[in-house]
């Protein structure tokens, strides 16, 4: 089994890596550098330094405001029973405000104004993360592809909770805080727009999803396999190829007629895991806003399969009933 | 030819499982292998049968061509063609194509001294796909269990079974398998993203090396996976994926028949804090 490079058979210790040198105007790094065997089994044994930094420290703190609020408003779901609050966790919610108070700035703090305040936090601590990713890259002179990857995650959670709602005119269409709920959610949104499978976009989400699982066990299979020549040395091999990259270039040249490079493999890379929340937030924005009923739009647009009817009318497709 | 620079002294003999020397050659690009002449056979004989299903399935509409497995009173039986038969051979065809793929995949690794991780990754992928189509439809005792083929048409069977167990969402190996989807995704765009960062740092700018990765992982969260690691960990997550995919809709039917969310009562239901 060595062979197969599953575990690292033998682990050198030596002075821990302090990092590469930052620029003037940088915090320094915290921590003590502490190598640890189990992690050293799979990956780098070495655990820290951290560098934490202004944005660093103003996004953790608004994180943990988040986690805070939304913890103790579903302790305080239970009537503040610590028992009670673990026994049923996973059931518990802090929900957006009702569709009365629409897109009401602060309501009260009971009825959504928790959810919005907490929201908010969790909304600012995540934009101060994106800077701190841009600016760590910079000032490591790196390029800011991960600054920008994060972005297309961002555009589906402000679009699930914030530009959606606005579009729809309340809060309450925007999901909630919690385990369960958040998925009863998602239950509930695709029925009520008749089936989010029938949704182009979310059609395209879930192939980019499948499509980039299927690539990392493609890549990830494919380095571990040429780990005896080194080829996890990427960076390496782009620049310089060596027998890894052309052994791995023609397993798949040979096994499918085509290949990428040790380069391109990370744009294909990239491109999957961006377009998979990218499409999903833009499947999310039109759906309510533009399109009501999925299934019926298929129908409409050639790509639904027509059943025989059951003799039961929807009573959502009768014009005039909802106004 | 399609012949890389490169790749004339990688052309070597040997290394089959089967066949010795006969099917020991290329076309084009492609290495053939016995197993690639077993490949052909059966997904040339699918492709065709599904053509053939669509040719007296009422519609070439792509979205809407529908290849469905037998009515449910068939059993475990064969069916006849037009009622489900197409569907069971197609199965036969897809199984025989996956499994010879994937050993067309071992040969091509011995030929080129690679380690086995490909294949045994894609045999994952084939035991999903035998679960929903062959494990599970055993299981409950009919084939008419499995999901048709067809673009839309399969997605309408994902809805239908979901909503057979009330709210599928709750399934715990589904909570697993989309987790561990959503993670893969995750690691695999910042994966992407380091190595293009310190591949394209920018005009003017020198490439950088591992140490930079590591650096900036470190800056970032405090550990860096490393080279090797980043891989390992990747494969893991996607293999997660499917494996639990997998166990998700095997015990749906066979080992749980209710609805997903009455399962979790026993969480509430243990004895400390049992009302």
């Amino acid at each position: 089994m060595g062979y197969q490079n599953i575990f690292t058979q033998v682990q050198v210790r030596a002075a821990a890596d302090m990092g590469v040198p930052l620029p003037r105007g940088d915090w320094a790094r915290d921590g003590k550098p502490a190598p640890s065997y189990l992690m050293g089994k799979f990956g780098e044994a070495q655990i820290g330094p951290f560098y934490l930094g202004r944005l660093g420290l103003a996004s953790l703190l608004l994180g943990f405001l988040a986690f805070e609020i939304i913890g103790l408003n579903m302790w305080a779901s239970v009537g503040w029973d610590p028992v009670q609050f673990v026994r049923q966790l996973p059931w518990l919610a802090l929900e957006p405000p009702a569709p009365k108070y629409g897109l009401q700035i602060l309501p009260p703090l009971a009825e959504g104004g928790w959810w919005l305040i907490a929201g908010a936090s969790l909304t600012a601590s995540i934009m101060l993360w994106w800077a701190r990713t841009f600016i760590r890259a910079k000032r490591l002179g790196l390029g800011t592809h991960t600054a920008w990857a994060f972005g297309s995650a961002i555009f589906l959670y402000l679009s699930l909770g914030f530009i959606r709602p606005v579009l729809m005119g309340s809060w309450s269409e925007a999901v909630p805080f919690g385990i369960f709920p958040h998925l009863d959610w998602t239950a509930a949104f695709s029925i009520r727009y008749g089936n989010l499978f029938y949704n182009p976009f979310h059609c395209l989400s879930i192939v980019f999803l499948y499509g980039s699982t299927l690539l990392f066990a493609m890549h990830g299979a494919t380095i571990l396999a040429v780990g005896r020549y080194g080829g996890e040395r990427e960076l390496e091999q782009i620049t310089d190829r060596g027998t890894a990259a052309e052994r791995a270039g023609l397993f798949w040249r040979w096994t499918m007629g085509f290949n990428a490079s040790y380069e391109s493999v990370h744009r294909w890379a990239w491109w999957f895991a961006v377009l998979t929340t990218l499409a999903g937030g833009i499947g999310i924005l039109l759906t309510g806003t533009v399109v009501d009923n999925w299934f019926l739009w298929a129908q409409q647009h050639g790509y639904a399969p027509t059943y025989p009817s059951t003799g039961v009318v929807d009573p959502a497709t009768i014009p005039g009933v909802l106004k | 030819m399609a012949l890389l620079s490169f790749e004339r002294k990688y052309r070597v003999r040997g290394g089959t499982l089967v066949g010795g020397d006969l099917f020991d050659f290329w076309v084009g690009p492609f290495y053939v292998g016995f197993f690639g002449v077993t490949t052909a056979f059966f997904s040339i004989l699918g492709t065709a049968l599904i053509f053939y299903g669509a040719a007296i399935g009422g519609t070439w509409n792509p979205w809407l061509i529908n290849i469905a497995p037998p009515d449910l009173k068939y059993g475990l039986a064969l069916a006849p063609l037009a009622a489900g038969g197409i569907w069971q051979i197609v199965t036969i065809c897809a199984t025989g194509a996956f499994v010879s793929w994937a050993l067309r995949e071992v040969e091509i690794c011995r030929k080129l001294g690679m380690g086995y991780h490909v294949p045994f990754a894609f045999s994952v992928a084939i035991f999903a796909y035998v679960s929903l189509e062959v494990i599970r439809p055993l299981l409950l005792g009919a084939w008419g269990h499995g999901f048709p083929y067809g673009i839309f048409g399969h997605l309408d069977w994902v809805s239908n079974t979901g909503y057979q167990y009330l709210h599928f969402h709750y399934n715990p190996a589904h909570m697993l398998a989309v987790t561990f989807f959503f993670t893969t995704t995750l690691a695999l765009g910042l994966h992407g993203s380091l190595i293009l960062s310190a591949a394209n740092p920018g005009e003017g700018k020198t490439m950088k090396a591992p140490e930079h990765e590591d650096t900036f992982f470190r800056d970032l969260i405090g550990y860096s996976v490393g080279t090797l690691g980043i891989h390992r960990l990747g494969l893991f997550l996607a293999l997660s994926a499917g494996f639990w995919s997998a166990v998700c809709i095997i015990i749906s039917g066979p080992f749980w028949s209710r609805g997903w969310p009455e399962w979790w009562t026993w969480w509430l239901d243990l004895p400390i804090w049992r009302q």
